[in-house]
C-alpha cells in the first residue's frame, strides 16, 4: 500500500514522470510515436491533444496496463516494465471510459476497491464512506451505477483512485461530457487533490481546462509532443489575442478596415459573416484610440469581442494543419473563451 | 506549487515488486466475494442453474421413464445422476462466458492497475461460480425427491456425491475459463463451449443405458470421463460404494485441471 509519506525529497523523486521515447503500435498504426514528457512532483501536468492524439494510448503505458513497444518510462524513478507491481502501488488511474462495477452500488464498488488494496473489511467500509461523503454520493451510495448520471459516474471513478491516497494521479478526460457545473466540480476537486501534495496528470480536449488547471501542458498530435511548455508560453507562441468586431452596417467595412490598419498598426481580416472583422491584438490599450475613432467617423457596431488564442489555433500555429475538428471550444461554446471589453 | 509538501512516495524498501501467497489468496477471496455480489445483483444469472434442473428433471422423467425404465419411478436413480451431471457442467460454461464479459469492462482495467495479485480476477470468478453448481445440485436433488426419487445409498453419500460433481465442473470450469480468456467475444466463448459440451453430455451414460447404443459408440461411451462421473454418483446415491468410477473422475478431473489452469493462467496473464 502506498500510504503517503513524506519522505526526504530524493534526486530521482523530483519527476513523478519521466517517459522517454516512447512508441506504441497498433497493427501498422503507430498511436504513440516517440513521447518523452517529464511531470514534477506536486504539479498537474496537461496533455492536450484531438481524438485519436494517443493521449489513452500514452496514459495506459505510464499506468503499467499496456506495455510499451520502444522507450522508457519511469514512476518517481521506478520502470513500468520491469516494476509493474512498484508502479501499480504509487499510481490512482481514472480510465476514460468508466472503470467502475456497473451492476454494484457505489458502496460496494469502494468496499471491493479497498479491500484489494488491503484495507481490514470495516477501515473498507469507513474509507468508502468517507470518499462517498467527500465527492457527494452518499444519497445514491446504494443504488446500482446503471441509475447513475455521467457526473455522478465520473466523481465515483474518481473517488475509486484515490482510496490508496496514491502520490500520482491519472486522469483520462476527466470532465469530457460533463455539464458546465459539475465540470468546474470536477477542477476543484483536482485542485485539492494537488494541494493536498498528489501529483496529477491529466489528458483533456480543451485549451481552457489546461488553461485552468495545468501547471504544464504537453500538446500531443499523431502520437507526437508537438509543444511543451506551461500555458503562457504555449499562448505566447501562438501569438496575441485578436479583436473580432461585427458592424452594424455593412457598406462601412472598408473605411472600418483602414482605420483599423491605420491604428492599430495591423491588417483586418473580414469574415465571411457580413460586417464582421479580426484583427490581431498585440496592446489592447489602442483599441481604446480605434473605438474613438470609430465614433468620430460615425460607425456603428453591434458587436465586439477578443477571442484568446484556441487549440485550433495552437495546432494551426506548431503543426501547420488543422484538428479537424471543434476543439478549443468548451460545452458551453466558444462564448467562454471571450472576454467583452465594454 | 513549491511551498507546500509533495506527497512522495514510500522509502524504497517497502515498496515491494511481488506479491505474496497470502495477497493472492486474499486478493482471490474478495474478487470470490465481488462475484457473489454480482450474483447477488443480478439474480436473472441464476435462470439457467435454477430452471434447467427443474424442466430438464421434469422432461427427461416422464418422456424416456416409461420407455426407458419401464415406468418413472424406476427411471429416476438413472436420469437423476445424468441430469445432475448434464445441468452441473453446462453451467460451468457460464465461468468462460462471463469471464470474457468482464475482461471486456472498464472495471478490469482498474483491477490491472491495482497493486494486487493479477491472477485474482480470474481465480475470483471461478471460486464464486462453485455457489452456482451448489445451487444447481441442491436443485437436481431436490426436484428427484419431489418425484419420488430416494436414493438409498443415504443422505451422507448423495452428499458425497454432490461434492464429487461440484469439484468435477470446477475442474471442467478451467476449460471453459481458458476459452473465455482466448476467444474475442462472449458469445463465441458460448458457441465452442457447447459444441464440445453437447457430445461429451449425450454421448454418456447419462440418459439411456449403453447397452441400446451401437458398438462404435459404445466404446467412446465408455472412455468418456462424464460416464464415469455419472456411474460414481449413481453407485453412490444407490448403494454407499466408493469405486473406481469416482477414482476415475476425480483423476480426470486432475487431469483437466493440470492441462487447463497453466494454458489458461499463461494466456490470462498475457492478456490481463
Ligand atoms: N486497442 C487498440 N487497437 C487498435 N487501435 C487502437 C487501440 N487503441 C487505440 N488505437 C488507435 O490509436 C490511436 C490513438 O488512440 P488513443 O485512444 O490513444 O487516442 P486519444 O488521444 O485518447 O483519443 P480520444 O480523445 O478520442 O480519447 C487512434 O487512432 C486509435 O484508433
Ligand atoms: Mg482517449
Amino acid at each position: 500500500m502506498s500510504r503517503a509519506s513524506n519522505s526526504e525529497i530524493k534526486r530521482e523523486s523530483m519527476w513523478a514522470v519521466e517517459a522517454e521515447s516512447l512508441v506504441k503500435s497498433f497493427g501498422t498504426h503507430r498511436a504513440v510515436d516517440g513521447i518523452h514528457m517529464q511531470v514534477r512532483t506536486g504539479t498537474i501536468y496537461g496533455v492536450l491533444g484531438p481524438n485519436g492524439a494517443g493521449k489513452t494510448t500514452t496514459i495506459r503505458m505510464l499506468a503499467t496496463l499496456l506495455k510499451p513497444d520502444a522507450g522508457t518510462a519511469r514512476i518517481f524513478g521506478h520502470d513500468v516494465v520491469r516494476e509493474p507491481y512498484r508502479v501499480r502501488q504509487l499510481i490512482g488511474v481514472t480510465g476514460q471510459y468508466a472503470s467502475v462495477d456497473e451492476t454494484l452500488s457505489a458502496t460496494e464498488n469502494l468496499v471491493i476497491f479497498s479491500r484489494l488494496l488491503g484495507l481490514s473489511r470495516s477501515d473498507a467500509k469507513r474509507k468508502a464512506a468517507e470518499l462517498l461523503e467527500e465527492f457527494d454520493l452518499v444519497e445514491a451510495a446504494k443504488r446500482p451505477l446503471k441509475k447513475f448520471s455521467g457526473g455522478m459516474r465520473r466523481r465515483l471513478d474518481l473517488a475509486a483512485s484515490l482510496i490508496a491516497q496514491p502520490p500520482l494521479i491519472f486522469l483520462d478526460e476527466p470532465t469530457t461530457g460533463l455539464d458546465p457545473r459539475t465540470r468546474s466540480q470536477m477542477w476543484d476537486t483536482i485542485r485539492r487533490l494537488v494541494k493536498t501534495g498528489s501529483t496529477v496528470l491529466l489528458t483533456t480536449q480543451y485549451l481552457d481546462e489546461a488553461d485552468q488547471l495545468a501547471d504544464r501542458i504537453a500538446v500531443i498530435d499523431h502520437g507526437r509532443v508537438v509543444a511543451e511548455g506551461t500555458v503562457d508560453e504555449l499562448k505566447m507562441s501562438v501569438g496575441t489575442s485578436s479583436l473580432q468586431l461585427q458592424l452594424k452596417n455593412a457598406a462601412e467595412i472598408q473605411s472600418a478596415c483602414r482605420m483599423i490598419e491605420k491604428v492599430l498598426g495591423v491588417k483586418a481580416i473580414v469574415s465571411s459573416e457580413a460586417g464582421g472583422i479580426t484583427a490581431p491584438m498585440a496592446d489592447a490599450d489602442r483599441v481604446t484610440d480605434l473605438l474613438l475613432y470609430f465614433r468620430e467617423s460615425g460607425i456603428g457596431l453591434a458587436e465586439m469581442s477578443v477571442q484568446k488564442p484556441t487549440l485550433d489555433e495552437v495546432f494551426l500555429t506548431i503543426t501547420g494543419h488543422d484538428t479537424g475538428q471543434n476543439l478549443g471550444k468548451t460545452p458551453e461554446g466558444a462564448a467562454s473563451e471571450e472576454e467583452f471589453l465594454s | 506549487m513549491s511551498s507546500q509538501q509533495a506527497i512522495l512516495p514510500e522509502v524504497e524498501p517497502l515498496l515491494k515488486n511481488r506479491v505474496s501467497l497470502g495477497q493472492s489468496v486474499q486478493n482471490s477471496l474478495t474478487m470470490a466475494y465481488r462475484g457473489l455480489l454480482k450474483l447477488r445483483r443480478t439474480p436473472e444469472q441464476l435462470i439457467d442453474v435454477t430452471l434447467q434442473p427443474l424442466i430438464f428433471t421434469l422432461m427427461f422423467t416422464y418422456i424416456f421413464g416409461g420407455a426407458i425404465s419401464g415406468n418413472v419411478h424406476s427411471y429416476l436413480p438413472v436420469i437423476i445422476p445424468g441430469i445432475l451431471v448434464q445441468t452441473v457442467i453446462t453451467t460451468s460454461v457460464v465461468t468462460g462466458v462471463q469471464l470474457r464479459e468482464d475482461m471486456d469492462k472498464g472495471v478490469f482495467d482498474r483491477f490491472k492497475s491495482l497493486p494486487i495479485a493479477r491472477i485474482a480476477p480470474l481465480a475470483g470468478a471461478l471460486l464464486a461460480d462453485t455457489i452456482r453448481y451448489a445451487i444447481a445440485t441442491t436443485l437436481t436433488f431436490t426436484m428427484g425427491y419431489i418425484l419420488g426419487y430416494r436414493p438409498s445409498g443415504g443422505l451422507g453419500h448423495v452428499a458425497v456425491a454432490a461434492v464429487l460433481v461440484i469439484v468435477c465442473a470446477w475442474a471442467m470450469s478451467w476449460i471453459f475459463a481458458f476459452f473465455g480468456v482466448i476467444a474475442r467475444t462472449a458469445s463465441s466463448v458460448q458457441g465452442i463451449s457447447l459444441l464440445i459440451l453437447f457430445p461429451l453430455t449425450f454421448l454418456s451414460n447419462a440418459f439411456v443405458p449403453v447397452k441400446t447404443m451401437p458398438h462404435w459408440l459404445q466404446w467412446f461411451v465408455h472412455i468418456n470421463p462424464l460416464s464415469h462421473l455419472v456411474s460414481a454418483v449413481r453407485e453412490l446415491a444407490d448403494s454407499g460404494t466408493i469405486g473406481s468410477n469416482l477414482g476415475i473422475s476425480l483423476i480426470g478431473a486432475a487431469v483437466v485441471v493440470l492441462i487447463f489452469a497453466p494454458l489458461t493462467v499463461r494466456n490470462y496473464m498475457r492478456r490481463a
